[in-house]
């Protein structure tokens, strides 16, 4: 049985993918540990995606909001408004676009540095330096990766909650006090669990494919572009794919 | 004298010189190109050898495989008495402590300052020396290269000739005893391209390095090779003094010095 070369060509790199996961944990688990640069990696990483993630956050969290109150008006349950809006960002809108942000601005840089050091013979130049590039680039990035999208996630629901406070309050006026508490009592250990959970795989998969991407780039500036551009690509459909699959898991497990 | 006909084995090796480099009936393909078929070569110590040749015969593949930087697909690369094929990868790094590697495009790691790139090697080998002993270590690199006021600049802040510089004081920086030169002059005006070639044998002379120096630019050639090796269809084409190639009558030789 002959595949069609689009489904050859997607199994192809989906197994180099597989192949590149496995490498980053059979390199990171063994010494000698790049502690320094992870650190390093772990600060470029989550200062450099702050900003972005917490306006965008803040924004997404008044719009939300605003545009449930009409909704909820109209079913007389107005006074749920912080309960809805807190599941929602909490849940999924949080996590999903914060690492969808991620991935635009993180994994591209990734995947676009590491293109560049690899066309200009820079990750050569580390290996005969007596560096393991692999284990100095890559899971250096994709370890610092992992870690700091759960932190923005955070901070990003953080953030998008005062959005939400200041949208209930455009049409209305509710205490902090009582948005809070009604926000956090209608929050469930299932809610937070899940949602936390992903966070480390979606940044695990933007750290993965941005490296990937850049490692394996093709001689010249094209190849980089490329290596920038399909890094988000892919990126973003993979945080849909584990998301879905995430929910599923939940759902099975009575999470839900 | 037309070299070409000459065996490999009949190259004389003076009595004293010992080879620091060997490569044996090496064999390196990509897909179906076979680039490297049964090539053979030496290098003594402290001889210069330059590898002459076309764009695209496998040149830098060649020294790729000296340093392990590629894998030969046969045969034996036998560098300082080791063959690298039988070293580990923690061997293979003490190995690259003693053999440095100048780079075509410079390899400068451009998110760092240029003494964050001299130090690199120096921290990556574990090499152990006071704050003060490197900056020393990195100071006297940087004077080799006539460049010492750049040590605080970043690579994007530096001319195509000074990155050059730079790249080769990191490469001195370990104290190498055989030094790879991967086209040291490409892209360099013709003046810039002299400067690099007599800091090539500056270096030579000063710290007795063995070097194989990758190049198709005859100035450079001429002013760099104690031998020439020309890689032809992947093979040892003939080796000799750059006086004897000149003088060579085959047309292939002719070629490269007309």
């Amino acid at each position: 049985m002959v595949f069609p070369a689009k489904i050859r060509q997607f199994l192809g790199v989906t197994g180099q993918l597989s192949r590149f996961a496995g490498r980053f944990f059979k390199e990171g688990s063994k010494p000698r540990y790049e502690v320094a640069e992870l650190f390093r990696q772990c600060y470029l990483i989550g200062n450099r995606s702050l900003p972005l993630v917490g306006l965008t956050g803040f924004i997404m969290g008044l719009v939300l909001t605003m545009q449930l109150r009409p909704s909820l008006v109209d079913y007389g349950v107005e006074s749920q408004l912080p309960a809805m809006v807190g599941i929602a960002i909490v849940r999924e809108i949080g996590p999903v676009i914060t690492a969808l942000i991620f991935a635009g601005k993180i994994g591209s840089s990734i995947g676009a540095e590491l293109g560049s050091m690899k066309v200009t013979e820079q990750i050569d130049a580390m290996e005969v330096s007596g560096t393991n590039p692999f284990k100095y680039l890559v899971v250096t990035r994709v370890a610092a990766a992992t870690l700091m999208l759960p932190v923005l996630v955070v901070l990003s629901d953080g953030i998008s909650l005062m959005g939400a406070y200041l949208g209930v309050n455009i049409r209305g006026v509710t205490s902090f006090t009582l948005f809070y508490r009604q926000v956090i009592d209608n929050l469930s250990f299932g809610d937070i669990l899940p949602a936390f959970v992903k966070t480390f795989l979606f940044g695990l998969a933007v750290g993965i494919i941005g490296c990937y991407k850049g490692y394996n780039s093709s001689k010249g500036t094209e190849g980089v572009g490329r290596a920038a551009n399909s890094s988000v690509v892919l990126s973003s459909i993979v945080i849909f794919i584990i998301d879905l699959i995430v929910v599923q898991v939940t759902d099975l497990i009575g999470l839900n | 004298m037309n070299t070409a006909t000459l065996p490999i084995s009949t190259i004389d090796h003076p009595e004293e010189a010992r080879p620091v480099i060997t490569i044996e009936h090496v064999y390196k393909s990509f897909g179906t190109n076979t680039v490297l078929k049964d090539f053979c070569m030496t290098v003594e110590k402290g001889e210069n050898v330059v590898v002459l040749g076309r764009s695209g015969v496998g040149k830098s593949v060649l020294i790729k495989c000296i340093i392990g930087l590629m894998k030969a697909d046969e045969g034996s690369v036998i560098l300082l008495d080791k063959d690298i094929n039988g070293l580990d990868h923690e061997e293979m790094d003490k190995m690259r402590a003693r053999v440095g590697f100048l780079f075509q495009s410079n390899a400068l790691y451009d998110s760092m300052t240029v003494r964050k790139n001299l130090e690199f090697p120096l921290r990556r080998h574990w090499i152990e020396t006071t704050r003060e002993e490197m900056d020393a270590m990195v100071l006297e690199a940087l004077e080799n290269v006539g460049l010492a006021h750049t040590v605080d600049m970043m690579p994007e802040e530096l001319s195509g000739g000074m990155k050059k510089r730079i790249a080769l004081a990191r490469t001195l920086i370990l104290k190498p005893e055989i030094i790879l030169y991967d086209e040291p002059t490409t892209g360099l005006d013709p003046v810039t391209g002299k400067e690099i070639s007599m800091l090539i044998m500056d270096v030579q002379a000063k710290y007795h390095t063995s070097s194989i120096i990758i190049s198709h630019d005859m100035h450079c050639v001429k002013r760099t090779a104690g031998r020439i090796v020309l890689l032809m269809d992947g093979r040892n084409y003939c080796t000799g003094t750059y006086e004897e190639l000149s003088r060579s009558d085959d047309p292939v030789v002719k070629q490269f010095f007309e």
